[in-house]
């Protein structure tokens, strides 16, 4: 491998370049990730790289956010990671900037405003898609305790107006408590 | 201070969105919308129309975007680095945990119990966003106030996603365009 200013050096261009021009989240850019870091460097192994977007994917936050902390740790640790993040998120950043200046101006405007209200119902549109397929997902796991968890959810985040933040550490106490139940069968 | 509050809001978001993409939806709605009042509902879906159409994730782009609202650029990095500093710790942390040990079974037992509920989060969000579209922000549903295009409109991007497998960004474009020359045609 190249020294470490040269890996850095690469490390923020390539990160900056796929932050700036990936479009449909964060599943997307991980792929591209694994393209340039496995396929085209060969500084990280195809197994590991598959390990590291599982950690991306399943620690909080943004996966495109996550999967360039682990790339950049991986490849030059701490200071790696802090590249990566940086260029991440400078696009984004950038770009959103520049639209809020405008969104005021904008949304004025008679045709625009016109426009943003009925993409308000495309969004929806969109979302109403993403939940369908996911949904139809956790119906299929045929999974009880899944499809459970998914409808009280739904009860507690859309009847009850609970907050989301207290559904989810009730998620993840459910999910310790299982383990531990899981471990002690074994143990048996 | 308004920089702190920024700050924790957003790092609550960051801490409890787990799964990606729209997972952060339903949370900066409570924060922002619910919780702090920072955007109505129709500003927070134009934010989310926009996070479709620009690179970025969604966290990201709102926290720049509300940041910048309340308080300017200041303002903005204070709530992104309230975004991504939780991802900073505990993916670090798991990273290295995972060089070393290679296993993550707890972690995936968590994420197990996780999923289900984050799809319902989402749905309860997904459908705030569409009574602001169909009735407007903070008015009572009534049969008689629908915005009834945009309900067609909505029919016809469903379609359009579900049946011909549509790029959401194309879908979203062509809602704004049907509902701008609807208004053109007087309906």
């Amino acid at each position: 491998m190249e020294n470490k200013r040269q890996v850095l050096i690469k490390l923020f261009i390539s990160t900056l370049y796929l932050s700036a021009f990936t479009f449909g989240g964060g599943y997307v850019i991980v792929t591209l990730l694994k393209k340039k870091f496995v396929d085209e460097y060969h500084w990280i192994e195809e197994n590991e790289m598959l390990d590291l977007v599982a950690i991306a994917q399943s620690a909080p936050g943004a996966i495109a956010v996550n999967g360039a902390i682990v790339v950049g740790y991986k490849l030059a640790g701490i200071i790696g990671a802090l590249t990566a993040i940086v260029a991440t998120i400078i696009p984004p950043f950038v770009i959103i900037s520049l639209i809020s200046v405008f969104y005021a101006a904008f949304r004025s405007n008679a045709i625009i405003s016109q426009m943003l209200e009925g993409m308000q119902a495309g969004v929806g549109a969109v979302i109403a898609s993403v939940v369908y397929e996911m949904g139809a997902g956790v119906v299929q796991s045929k999974s009880t305790s899944s499809i459970i968890i998914m409808v009280l959810a739904f009860i507690a985040a859309c009847v009850l107006e609970i907050n989301v933040i207290y559904i989810v550490l009730a998620c993840i106490l459910l999910g310790v408590i299982r383990t531990l139940i899981h471990k002690r069968r074994e143990v048996k | 201070m308004i920089y702190l509050q920024l700050f924790l809001s957003f790092l609550q978001i960051g801490l409890f969105s787990f799964g990606g993409g729209y997972a952060a939806m339903p949370l900066i709605q409570g924060q922002v919308v619910t919780g702090h009042g920072w955007l109505t509902m129709s500003e927070f879906t134009d934010l989310i129309t926009i996070s479709q159409m620009t690179p970025g994730p969604i966290a990201i782009n709102s926290a720049t975007f509300v940041g910048i609202k309340i308080a300017g650029i200041p303002g903005a990095v204070a709530a992104t680095i309230g975004c991504i500093l939780p991802s900073c710790i505990i993916v670090t942390i798991i990273a290295k945990l995972y060089l070393k040990y290679q296993n993550m079974d707890a972690l995936q037992s968590v994420l197990t119990s996780l999923r289900p509920a984050v799809v319902a989060m989402i749905a309860s969000a997904g459908i705030s966003i569409l009574i602001s579209a169909f009735w407007g922000s903070g008015a009572a549903i009534a049969l008689s106030d629908t915005r009834w295009t945009l309900v067609v409109i909505f029919a016809v991007c469903v379609f359009l996603l579900q049946k011909c497998k549509m790029n959401p960004i194309w879908v979203m474009l062509l809602a704004g365009v049907m509902k701008a020359g609807a208004s053109l045609v007087g309906l």
